[in-house]
């Protein structure tokens, strides 16, 4: 199991904002009627966007609140998946795969990159508070390793050197392009396509 | 190799588009109603007859699986639920699919709800593929504008209606009756089997969960017919297989091939060979990281199938292969999924919860050279512990691993580790402490 604990720092209230209460509100119709628990990770994940990538304590109990539902339930799925931040993280949050096939491909300079730009250790914020780090498990993109996640997207076929760049734009305040950083499609072999020829050259 | 006309996948690297007219042009949607007017009995004994077996990891017959929906709707309704937590390091198909030919899948959704009789069905991705939900929320947003969902969809006279829900980063949700507790809004932590779901799953009704490539090759077999899917690959392991080869191969890649297909094959043609060459080989891992590693000597003759790698005391799994070179530490590698598994335990059950973080602490000393000799017996020991005596699967996917090292690279670990151990008797041993007391300790 992770070990997971909320911030000490936290807000006094939280409310959803008209954007998050539409969104909250399409989430909880697509449940049967009296099953509006099953919204509670959409909605979790709703408060984390709102929140700059965080969820205090203070929204759980709104979202319980929302949802006719005990504290203690959403306080109990809040900590028990890891895609749920309970401290505050970087507007940018890079996660960086270290998981076997990532690791034989060396993600371990994918990390060293990180320490050298973002921080020193993991989930602390960068110098100037917009970025922050951390080791995840398989973020499922095996063939594309070593890969890392920032935000919501993908970064593939990287090396210490495209790492380094790719960060050195994020802490510019740019996104940089998602996907493979070799240039290749998606999770076609590179330069040794056989199948599927005659629509590739279509 | 497979020829490309038998291939179900035709788009699996997005040279076409995964919009619904480019999804036509490769025959989705062509006559749905055609299929469904068959009847269900026809669709479920057609799913029978072409063997098909499920591409999660199990391998459980998924015309089977169908049959044992109730026949008859009684007060509680019925759910179709469609696994894509896909989490297992080495795997990455489900993925592909989504983003690439989600047509298929969804019309694989309401031929699946038919045939189980579903007015409702719920796709749960992992949260962390969040940009290829929003894909397939794009391709169902554009099935519902054409009428191909919703009520009459596709013209075949059902109502169905396709809701995503995303996880949030909990490999165990990937295991059927704990994805259904997360859709319910709870912890993902499996549930006792009997009942099954197929009786009483999500909100205690009728649930048939199948995986994302399942239920996308569907439709193609129904319109091929099943004679077409059972004459590929071999008896009982018929039809097409993604596979993702990842790891030390020169070309790493996902490509749908025939079942029980060389695994030399796979790596020599499609993925470009081992880097450093096939004698640079040490193992494979063939089904993603629950399954135990097969050594070189193994993989010059292996048939990659759900049979022919039991044979070899491993399985198919979700047939992600990842390739480990000599260039690598085999016990590294192994403690590193350790790491895996312990930190995705859901910390139900006693073994696995604390058996993880042993097989972890005690393959980290290995790696290192820390250990004694008769800790290694005592691995075998632990692993067989948590083995079996679980709720759920993930005790057997987390020790498998580390089984399969112990029974083929026992020497490697042996001659690293051979210290005496009445002399390290003396030593604090990290395993007899309570986890629990480590974690405050470094908290």
């Amino acid at each position: 199991m992770s070990l997971r604990r909320p911030a000490k720092d936290q807000p006094e209230s939280f409310e959803f904002n008209a954007s998050s209460l539409d969104a909250a509100k399409v989430i909880v119709a697509k449940y049967p009627e009296g099953k509006q628990q099953s919204a509670v990770m959409a909605l979790l994940y709703i408060a984390q966007k709102q929140n700059n990538n965080w969820i205090p304590l203070a929204a759980m109990k709104y979202i319980a609140k929302f949802l006719d539902m005990p504290y203690i339930k959403v306080y109990e799925v809040a900590t028990f998946y890891t895609m749920y931040n309970l401290a505050p993280v970087g507007k940018y949050f890079v996660q960086v795969c270290t998981t076997t096939p990532c690791m034989i491909r060396g993600a371990n300079k994918l990390v060293e990159a990180c320490k050298e730009k973002i921080s020193e250790n993991e989930c602390e914020l960068s110098n100037d508070k917009s970025c922050s780090w951390m080791e995840v498990e398989c973020l499922g993109a095996c063939v594309n390793a070593p890969m890392m996640q920032i935000n919501d997207d993908y970064y593939e076929d990287l090396d210490k050197q495209k790492t380094l760049d790719i960060l050195d734009k994020i802490l510019n305040g740019e996104t940089p392009k998602p996907g493979s950083y070799r240039g290749r499609v998606n999770n076609e072999p590179e330069n040794n396509r056989k199948t599927l020829m005659d629509l590739k050259n279509a | 190799m497979l020829k490309d006309q038998d291939r179900i996948f035709q788009n699996l690297y997005n040279d076409k588009g995964s919009d619904v007219s480019s999804s036509q042009e490769r025959g989705d949607w062509l006559n749905t109603k055609e299929i469904t007017d068959k009847g269900r009995e026809w669709i479920i004994n057609e799913i029978k007859d072409s063997q098909l077996r499920g591409r999660g990891g199990a391998g459980f017959p998924t015309g089977l699986k169908w049959s044992f929906a109730p026949k008859e709707v009684g007060s509680r309704p019925h759910y179709l639920v469609i696994n894509g937590d896909e989490s297992e390091p080495g795997t990455c198909k489900d993925r592909d699919i989504l983003r690439f030919e989600p047509h298929k899948l969804i019309e694989g959704c309401l031929i699946a709800s038919y045939a189980v009789q579903a007015h409702v069905c719920y796709i749960y991705i992992r949260g962390e593929y969040f940009v290829d939900g929003q894909k397939l929320q794009a391709a169902i947003d554009e099935a519902y504008e054409k009428k191909l969902l919703g009520k009459n969809a596709a013209g075949t006279g059902w109502d169905l209606d396709i809701y995503i829900h995303y996880g949030a980063g909990a490999y165990i949700c990937g295991e059927e009756t704990a994805l259904l507790e997360s859709l319910e809004g709870k912890k993902g932590q499996p549930r006792l089997k009997p009942p099954f779901p197929a009786l009483i799953g999500l909100y205690g009704c009728p649930t048939i969960i199948n995986n994302v490539e399942t239920i996308a090759v569907v439709p193609t077999i129904l319109r091929r017919g099943a004679k077409w899917f059972a004459s590929l690959g071999r008896e009982k392991n018929t039809g097409t297989k993604i596979f993702c080869i990842s790891g030390n191969v020169n070309n790493p890649c996902n490509v749908e091939e025939e079942m029980s297909i060389p695994l030399k094959e796979l790596i020599e043609v499609h993925a470009g060979g081992v880097i450093g060459g096939w004698e640079n080989l040490q193992a494979v891992i063939p089904g993603g990281s629950s399954m135990p590693l097969i050594p070189k000597e193994r993989c010059e003759t292996l048939k990659m199938d759900f049979d022919a790698c039991v044979e070899e005391k491993s399985g198919l799994g979700t047939a992600g292969i990842v390739v480990i070179n000599k260039d690598q530490d085999i016990i590294k590698c192994m403690a590193r999924i350790a790491r895996f598994y312990k930190h995705e335990s859901c910390g139900q059950c006693t073994p696995c919860r604390e058996g993880s973080g042993w097989m972890w602490r005690m393959l980290e000393r290995m790696a290192k050279g820390d250990a004694t000799k008769d800790e290694v017996d005592m691995l075998g020991d632990v692993t067989n512990q948590i083995a079996g005596h679980t709720i759920c699967a993930f005790g057997e996917g987390s020790s498998w691993p580390v089984q399969g090292l112990l029974r083929h690279f026992k020497k490697e670990i042996e001659k690293r580790n051979n210290l005496d151990p009445i002399v390290q008797k003396k030593n604090n041993i990290p395993y007899l402490v309570d986890q629990h007391l480590l974690d405050k300790k470094n908290a």
